[in-house]
């Protein structure tokens, strides 16, 4: 495999960080590879090897099925999100996936409200080159943040 | 936002009974601190943890009842404390760390040290240094112990109470309730798989409402009504302590859809399947005797929830009227085989602050907390099923949130 470049690799996060913030969520699954897993972890359970994870979806199947829930299912107060994402740091390699560590940082905007710090962690990455481009084969989003400011409905 | 605090509780709510619950009950200050002294910090049993969270001796977790925070710590004898988190010295909240394990307990300020049961094991320059200073005559180590609270385990399950007069646990549950309790936790080995944490915006009483109440589930919850997961035609019964303190809501899941219970009901989606089907591979398991949930709410700080095959403690942490700390500890056995374990873990995303059923509940409580601050003369409607307190052999009644306010009118005397 040709390894991809690092501006490959912003331009990865670009466009995922915009797919989220303009709210096209149905086209959130086609970053991701078919057996994917995505899995967003409070840091605790992480660091502790617990394996609870907020929210802990496997396949492009269990994207869409969220994506159904959040859009389609779900009661809850509308807000932007806002992804900022730091420069990616790669770590390594491994068989065919980039080991790749980004921090970051949503901000929510809810209707009439200030914005605030909404969660702030790291991804923990592999990523992958298929024939439709990068992907994510593994995205998990550990979060510092302690408490989460009572739900969390969207993708991180 | 301005809320009134009431200087007169005798007005707060003036009519009899428990089915209209006025708005200061959710908003007012005064109100909120008798809530803590009578409540939280009285004759009652709160939840604290799980024993498998303190495995050895030194093992602690740092937690809080009501405002005030504890550690739990297990002693050399494998005994469990509960200690408030508090230097006998200068009041420090010493205990920093969520969890750990320490040979003392050491407050950083001054150094005073204390052993696994609190008690003070010595304090530096207790006798001076050179012949200057040091404590009293009269001072005695065994005068400045960490306060030690009343504990409770059952089955693994660890309580604290402020106060040392309060009845035995079992009588407080009372037999129907702790029927459900063991039904849980029958002394089978637990096992931790991990927790997530919430903060939600409303008064923590409306989250003891929402598992009091079976109304909602079968309405708001596409996920419950569309997989019959709890549905209004399911075969259900709920129960009380004496007090209507406590309440169990059981039920079994529906392989039929009544029709009755669906139409014109907009959550209900008749065609939606799903493409990771394994998120309800839901496997019968013996212990369960039948009913496919059980929902146990413990006065005034725990739910314990049995949905299918997920399994959580969710502990309320109040900070202020108007908000709580929402903590969910999620278990399963250690007899558990790997796929069950995995079973329990997916089955967990429909929980929890992002859960699809779950987080709606958050936000709800949001929002009916808005509306009781934005009128403090406004009073909520109980009624659904009448205006008494009663076990219920079907779900289309808010008895159990009537029976809640009834023992807290008695408790708060408002």
């Amino acid at each position: 495999m040709n390894m991809p470049g690092i501006e490959q690799i912003i331009a990865l996060y670009a466009s995922y960080a915009a797919c989220l913030d303009e709210q096209r969520f149905n086209d959130w699954p086609d970053f991701f590879t078919s057996d994917c897993v995505y899995r967003v972890i409070p840091r605790e359970n992480h660091d502790a090897g617990l394996p609870l994870a907020t929210i802990s979806l496997s396949g492009v199947g269990g994207l869409r099925d969220r994506v159904y829930g959040v859009t389609s299912t779900l009661f809850h107060a509308p807000y932007y999100q806002r992804h900022i994402i730091s420069l990616p740091c790669v770590k390594g390699a491994d068989g065919e996936a980039l080991l790749v560590e980004t921090n970051y940082l949503v901000l929510r905007t809810k209707r009439d409200q200030l914005s605030e710090v909404f969660n702030t962690g790291r991804y923990i990455d592999r990523i992958v080159m298929t024939d439709a481009g990068l992907k994510f084969a593994q995205k998990l989003c550990v979060f510092d943040s302690e408490l989460i400011p009572n739900s969390l409905i969207y993708p991180i | 936002m301005t809320t009134a605090q009431t200087d007169d509780f005798a007005t707060v709510w003036s009519g009899s009974g428990s089915s209209r619950i006025p708005a200061p009950v959710y908003t007012d200050p005064a109100i909120y601190a008798r809530e803590l002294d009578r409540i939280f910090y009285g004759p009652h049993w709160n939840y604290v943890g799980l024993e498998i969270e303190v495995p050895e001796p030194g093992c602690f977790k740092r937690t809080s009842i009501g405002e005030r925070s504890v550690i739990v710590i297990r002693n050399r004898a494998g005994q469990i404390n509960v200690l408030e988190n508090r230097c006998a010295h200068r009041a420090m909240q010493f205990c920093q760390e969520k969890s750990g394990k320490v040979k003392t307990l050491v407050c950083p300020y001054h150094q005073w040290n204390y052993n696994h049961d609190g008690n003070l094991l010595g304090v530096p320059f207790q006798r001076g240094v050179k012949g200057q200073g040091g404590m009293p005559d009269d001072f005695r180590l065994e005068d400045h112990a960490l306060n030690r609270l009343n504990v409770a385990v059952r089955n693994g399950v660890i309580f604290g109470s402020f106060s040392h007069a309060v009845e035995p646990f079992e009588d407080y549950l009372g037999p129907a309730v702790l029927a459900c309790f063991d039904r849980t936790f029958d002394g089978r080995a637990l096992v931790l798989h991990g927790y997530s944490r919430q903060r939600i915006p409303g008064n923590w009483k409306l989250m003891m409402e929402n598992i009091k109440d079976p109304y909602h589930p079968g309405l708001l919850h596409t996920w419950f009504v569309t997989f019959g997961l709890w549905r209004a035609d399911n075969k259900s019964q709920l129960i009380m302590d004496d007090h209507g303190r406590h309440a169990c809501m059981i039920s079994k899941r529906s392989e039929t859809i009544d029709p009755a219970v669906t139409e014109g009901v907009t959550s209900f989606r008749r065609n939606m399947t799903l493409n990771d089907t394994s998120l309800l591979d839901i496997v019968q398991e013996p212990w369960w005797n039948g009913p496919t949930v059980c929902m146990t709410t413990i006065f005034p700080n725990v739910i314990l929830q049995q949905q299918v095959n997920s399994l959580s403690t969710r502990q309320i942490i109040p900070v202020g009227p108007g908000a709580f700390d929402f903590v969910w500890t999620h278990f399963g056995f250690a007899e558990d085989t790997p796929e069950m374990t995995a079973r329990r873990i997916h089955q967990a995303n429909l929980f929890g602050p992002g859960g699809l059923v779950s987080a709606d509940d958050g936000e709800v409580i949001e929002f009916s907390q808005d509306g009781f601050e934005q009128d403090q003369a406004f009073s909520a409607q109980c009624e659904l099923g009448g205006r008494d307190v009663a076990d219920s052999d079907h779900m289309v009644t808010e008895t159990l949130i009537r029976g809640m306010y009834r023992y807290w009118r008695e408790v708060m005397a408002i």
